[in-house]
């Protein structure tokens, strides 16, 4: 592949952090009397990258870049285009949170950019290489994201624990890169396929179960969750929005062409770790969630139970599996943002969110609007059939059922069942308990604009997208299956 | 003669060390950096060995981009402990407990 085609392949990659770099110039000479003109700068940018993306011709064949570390293919396309969309949405919610608490600078929008270009190359990655540099540049950006509200003790805690656990992970998939690189004599993903395939050792399995452990951490699936309440609740809520979507997105599409590339020809090896890990977030994000009173660590418990749900369209190993996975992570999005957006639109007139159950209980009299929104989310969240959140939940098991792992499904489908219980929890306070609290106060334009647009693909409209979401996404597996 | 299975040796016992340094240490934060800086020398021990044992210059190459990388991570979390001591007053392990979990 050229130089010159190589350019044209990562142009969304190299706009991003050309953009991201002139912002943080700017930020630093400007200091905080651009701070909008810089986040509309950069969500132009991502929009940019987001055209660009959509553009490249997504014709069923892999592109290899820059000899062979980035793979553009449908799969890294589809990702890339619904972490570009969750990061313009976590983007254009915040600046009205910042600037009551008068917190808001530059550097934010810009770190949201850094972010965005480590998880682009995180996805498209087809080298170890490549993938530790987008993973860390996405990794160090979200951490100082964590600690952004700079006099809040909460928000620094979450910011440490999170570089912390973080850290942690980074080093346990390096030290399992190491020891693939060892086993295997190469770092790209075509080369250790065909090395684990001729002969696959000992050394090298310790190497594939410490990657996908360290994977496991960034996506928060159990037993390596722990990290993921204490951060959601501490970081400021857009950026716990952002948190429980894009980096997500990337990191499960991270592991997803992990799993099926390199390691595709050791299913066996992987397939357990993934099942167990699958049913275990399922039942501990359900489980978890019950006793909380605090709705930002309930919705981080919901995101662990998704992640569970994610994990068994994976664990199926088929193109069917993997399409369901990017499915649900679509709707997954949108359902994530559009209730965390919810929670940030709770606060009172001061400014307080209303952060715990007490705070929105009656609810539908006070702001009735809000309460149908989080009613569709909730149940959506739930998988209750009318709305689009049951269509992921159903390819995921479908695909399950079809690779023959009827036990997986039951399990599954029958731990959903529990979660159900806290969605609708919400639901009875909202509508059924007196109001206690204060109402809330009026949220912008910008934040009713993307919970509407979040509503309206949950809702039972939604299902006029799937024939279009399904061949999409079947595509995208496809290309991951074809390239290995 | 010391072969590459020493160099593994070394490395396992180093990353080791590393992830207990995170668990087991109640004292302060500081430590839990240092430990994680072990973890990537651990690493990089194991990257250049094999590179050398390998005849392979991608591990060598690999172990340079960690070093930068964790040069950055290495400033970033300071910078966030600074930040974290200046609302708390302590780096103690223990009292990062402002949530539960």
């Amino acid at each position: 592949m050229s130089f010159a085609s190589s350019i044209y392949l990562t142009g969304a990659e190299i706009g991003l952090s050309v953009a991201a770099l002139v912002l943080l110039l700017v930020t630093a000479w400007t200091g905080r009397a651009a701070t909008r003109m810089i986040t509309i700068a950069a969500v132009a940018a991502l929009v940019g990258a987001l055209v660009f993306t959509l553009s490249l011709p997504n014709d069923g064949v892999a592109a290899n870049a820059w000899n062979g570390l980035i793979r553009i293919d449908g799969f890294a396309l589809f990702a890339k285009s619904l972490i570009y969309l969750a990061t313009i949405a976590c983007l254009i919610v915040a600046p009205h949170y910042f600037e009551k608490r008068g917190g808001y600078r530059g550097e934010y929008a810009v770190l949201m950019l850094f972010n965005a270009v480590g998880m682009g190359i995180m996805v498209s990655a087809a080298d170890l290489m490549a993938l530790y540099v987008g993973l860390e540049l996405s990794s160090l950006a979200s951490y100082v994201l964590a600690a952004f509200v700079r006099d809040n003790t909460k928000s620094s805690e979450a910011g440490l624990k999170y570089f912390i656990l973080g850290g942690l992970a980074s080093g346990i998939i390096l030290y399992g890169v190491s020891l693939v690189y060892g086993f295997s004599g190469t770092t790209s993903y075509d080369g250790i396929r065909a090395a684990f395939t001729a002969d696959f050792s000992t050394g090298a399995m310790f190497g594939v179960v410490f990657v996908l452990a360290g994977m496991a951490f960034k996506i928060a699936a159990v037993p390596f969750h722990m990290w993921t309440p204490d951060v959601y609740e501490g970081a400021p809520t857009p950026v716990t929005a952002f948190f429980a979507s894009a980096p997500k997105v990337a990191a499960v599409a991270m592991l997803v062409r992990m799993a099926t590339g390199p390691f595709g020809g050791q299913i066996a090896a992987w397939q357990q770790i993934v099942i167990f890990a699958a049913l275990a977030s399922i039942v501990v994000g359900a489980l978890g969630a019950i006793g909380q009173a605090n709705l930002k660590r309930l919705l981080a418990y919901s995101s662990i139970n998704n992640v569970g749900f994610i994990l068994i369209g994976l664990a199926a190993a088929t193109p069917q599996g993997v399409s369901g996975v990017l499915v649900y992570l679509s709707i997954y999005v949108f359902m994530t943002i559009g209730s965390f957006v919810a929670l940030l639109m709770l606060r009172d007139g001061e400014g307080n969110p209303l952060a715990t159950f007490d705070d929105i209980s009656g609810l539908s009299t006070t702001s009735p609007a809000l309460a149908w929104c989080l009613l569709a989310l909730m149940f959506s969240l739930a998988g209750i059939p009318p709305l689009f959140g049951f269509w992921g939940k159903f390819v995921v098991f479908q695909a399950a059922v079809q690779a023959d792992m009827i036990a997986l499904a039951a399990i599954g489908i029958a731990a959903s069942v529990i979660g159900a219980f806290y969605y609708i929890k919400f639901v009875k306070v909202m509508f059924f308990d007196e109001p206690k609290g204060a109402a809330p106060a009026k949220a912008p334009v910008s934040h009713w604009v993307v919970l509407g647009l979040s509503v309206l693909v949950i809702s039972p409209l939604g299902y006029l997208l799937t024939p279009w979401l399904g061949n999409l996404a079947d595509a995208a597996a496809q290309a991951l299956f074809y390239a290995a | 003669m010391i072969g590459i299975e020493h160099y593994i040796v070394v490395s396992t016992i180093l990353f080791v060390l590393g992830v207990l340094g995170i668990f087991l240490n109640r004292k302060n934060i500081i430590i839990i950096l240092m430990a994680i800086e072990l973890i990537l020398l651990a690493v990089n021990i194991n990257m250049v060995a094999f590179s050398a044992f390998l005849g392979d210059l991608v591990g060598q190459v690999f172990a340079m981009f960690i070093l930068t990388v964790a040069a950055a991570e290495a400033a970033i979390g300071l910078a966030i402990l600074m930040v974290y001591f200046r609302g708390r007053g302590t780096i103690a392990v223990d009292d990062a407990n402002r949530m539960k979990g």
